[in-house]
Order: structure tokens, then sequence, then C-alpha cells
């Protein structure tokens, strides 16, 4: 009988970070459970602040074929760049 | 060095034209140094060949706990009690890493275990010796961890990339299991004559099965050629070998200890130490299930196991029941 315990994705954000990085996975069967053993897994030398677990069945995810198709129009696309742009010195900093 | 017994490739490797388009364009990703991800296409082969190789690898650090466990109770000072406590938690955590890895090719954590103890995987040779006493504490931390330093170095090359990632992270952490026990082994080396017996002692019975960590030479490394080419193996087994004979002759000389092979000698010529290979028999027939501690590693690891279903079973009850009732609430 398969009484697995689910699988959690692990993100944690460093004291000097700004967002959650994805550190690994676990096991565990519940939500508080998955949190505790992360924090005994992936934090052992101050690597963290704040944890985020979140079921692998949650996480919808782009396919790496994908990656041309999906993400190619923002290739063509230089004028949203501010280098684009040339702004005369005179007005000061923009 | 965790690929012991694994067949990589049916058949040897295969040349371009023999490719098909997706083969070429795999081989072109890892030709490249980009790494394979879990949702890419890859051959069947080398996911059941990494399957096995990091499978193995996870294996090895939890069954690795056990030499080392062994003497938590009887550290001889406080602080090395402590440090070895944290050495054994790292190595659960290297196992997580791996196991978490070999997962995202399609292998459940469950199915690893069940192989594991079924005795159709396996864990590096090394584990199936016994630490007899403290020295071999020291020794362990500093021969084995050094030893799986130099191949975990190297793999953080590896193509697939969790298992890379995985080996960056464990390399950060290991360095730290060398030093510690190159520091233990050092107090006792410059110690009293019967600690420095014993440092030399447990240098003498790790030397060898150390150098068979690194699997056999490349001679016979049947399966070397594809994993190369995949870049599942980054650097031979016979390279890395040397790399740890060379580093870690000058650290028994510090120590004042005598070489464990009389016939390790520097070669002007090549640039490296000449030194005897280990009894390959000896290493096939631990592998095979005849070292000293093959039985009671195993033992152990059942019994962890089944000992621990009521505390598995029993949270996910717990979490189920969680479950059903915020549902009937809602």
């Amino acid at each position: 009988m398969n009484n697995e315990w689910p699988l959690w994705e692990v993100f944690i954000r460093g004291q000097h970070g700004l967002s959650h990085r994805h550190v690994g996975s676990l096991h565990a069967p519940d939500a508080e459970t998955a949190i505790r053993n992360a924090r005994d897994v992936y934090t052992r030398r101050n690597e963290g602040v704040s944890i985020w677990v979140v079921e692998a069945r949650h996480i919808a995810a782009t396919a790496p074929g994908d990656k041309g198709p999906l993400f190619e129009p923002s290739e063509s696309k230089v004028y949203r760049h501010p280098t684009f742009y040339d702004i005369p010195e005179e007005v000061g900093h923009m | 060095m965790y690929a012991q017994m694994i067949k990589t490739a049916k058949s040897g490797v295969k040349s371009r034209e023999e490719m098909s388009e997706e083969e070429r364009a795999f081989q072109d990703k890892i030709d490249n140094d980009i790494k394979i991800e879990p949702r890419d296409w890859m051959p069947d082969d080398y996911r059941a060949t990494l399957i096995r190789q990091i499978g193995q690898h996870a294996h090895s650090e939890v069954v690795g706990q056990l030499p080392e466990g062994n003497w938590i109770t009887r550290a001889p000072t406080l602080e090395r009690k402590a440090i070895l406590l944290a050495k054994v938690q790292d190595e659960a955590g290297h196992g997580l890493y791996l196991y978490s890895a070999a997962e995202t090719l399609g292998e459940s954590r469950d199915e690893l275990i069940r192989l594991l103890h079924e005795g159709r995987m396996k864990y590096s040779s090394i584990f199936n010796y016994p630490t007899l006493n403290w020295a071999d504490i020291g020794a362990v931390g500093w021969l084995v961890d050094g030893a799986a330093i130099v191949n975990q170095v190297a793999l953080q090359r590896t193509s697939y990339g969790p298992y890379a990632r995985a080996m960056v992270r464990i390399c950060k952490e290991e360095s730290f299991h060398a030093r510690q026990g190159y520091d233990a082994i050092t107090k006792m080396a410059f110690g009293t004559p019967e600690q420095k017996r014993m440092a030399q002692d447990a240098l003498n019975r790790m030397w060898f099965p150390c150098l068979m960590m690194f699997g056999p030479s490349d001679a016979e490394s049947v399966h070397g050629e594809q994993s190369m080419a995949w870049k599942i193996k980054v650097k031979s087994n016979d390279e890395l070998r040397q790399q740890y004979v060379d580093q870690t002759i000058p650290q028994i000389e510090y120590l004042g200890l005598d070489l464990p092979d009389p016939d390790i000698k520097w070669n002007e010529e090549t640039g490296h130490y000449d030194f005897t290979m280990p009894d390959w028999k000896e290493f096939f027939d631990v592998i095979k299930g005849n070292g000293p501690c093959n039985r009671d590693r195993l033992r152990d690891r059942v019994k962890a196991w089944e000992d621990g279903a009521w505390v598995r079973d029993g949270l996910m009850a717990h979490a189920q029941k969680r479950a059903a009732r915020k549902v009937a609430a809602e």
C-alpha cells in the first residue's frame, strides 16, 4: 500500500535576499512538518530568514520546449529598454 | 564512485551518424555544457543510469551515517560530540538533496529505498568497513570525506542540472567534514605514543579501502566511455584516484605517520606519486556482500525503516484527518 508522504518544493529567502529561491524538495505529511523539516535541512548554516513550501503537484510550470516560442516576442522589442532613447545631457539625469 | 554495478548503455557509444535527431540535439547540449533539466527529452539509458548513480550516491550518504553515528555517545569531549552530531546530521541532508534529485527523474523515494533494502541497489563500498575506535572517526572524516570531496568537486560539472546543483551544495558543507577529521587525527598523531599508534593503525586500515572508493581501474571500467560522453562521469576513476593520492601524501607526512604503502614514491617524470593499487578481488567481494559490515548495515537500515513505519503512517493519517475536517467545515 503506497502511503508515501507528498512531495513539497522548498523556497528560501536569505537575510540579504529580496526574493525566495528554490533550494530543493522534501517529503512531509503536512505544511507544518514540511516547514520544520525545511528549516532543519536547508537552513543549517543560517541560509534563510523566510521559508515557503508548496506541494509539488500545485506548481504549474512552462515546458522546456516552450522556451523559444513562449519567450521570443520579447526579443524583438528593443524599445522596452531605456538605452534605446537618446536624452540630451543638458536636461540632467533621467 | 557510486556507479558500482551500473551498466550505462546496452551497446557502445553511438557516433553522430547513428544518432537520431533528438539524440544529436541532446548530445549537443551536453557538449556545450548546457544543463539537462528534469522535463527535457533524454535517452532512456541516460535516465536509468542517473537514477541508479544518484540513488546509490544518496544511499551512501544515509548508510554512511551508521559507522559514525556509532561513536556519538563515546566522543572524548563535548565539543567533539557536537561536531560529530553536526556532521552526521549533514549526511542526512546530503542524502535528502540526492534523493530529491533522483526523484526528478521519475523514481519515487519509496522505490529507491525498497531496492536498497532488497540489495538491488548498492552504496559506496567503504561503508562496509567498521569504525573500531575514536581514531577511526578522525580517519573517516579526513580520508573518506576527503575522497568524496575529490569526486564531488568534479561532479559539480556533471550534465544533469539537479545533480550538479546538489553537488555544489554538498561541496560547501563537505569541507568541514574533512577538516574536523584531520583536526581530530592531528591531536592524536601529536599526542601520547598510544594515541599516535591508534592514528597510524586507522590510516593503515583505511588507506586501501579509500582508494577503492574511486572504483576499478579505467581499463576495467566497462561502461565508463558512455558515462563520460554524457558527462555523467566528468573525470575518470584513475584520474580522481591519482588526485586523491597526490593531495593526501603531504597530509600524512605532516602528521609524522608512516606511509600506509611502502611503494608510494614521488615520480619526478610524471609529476605524481606512484602507488600500489588496492586488491580488486577484495573490492568486488565487498560489493557482493562479503565485507565486514554489509549485513549489519542493511539490517540497521531495514530496522530503521520498519521501526519508523508507525510514525510515517500515523502522521499521514493525522494530516488526512485534519484535511477532511477542514473540507467538511467549509
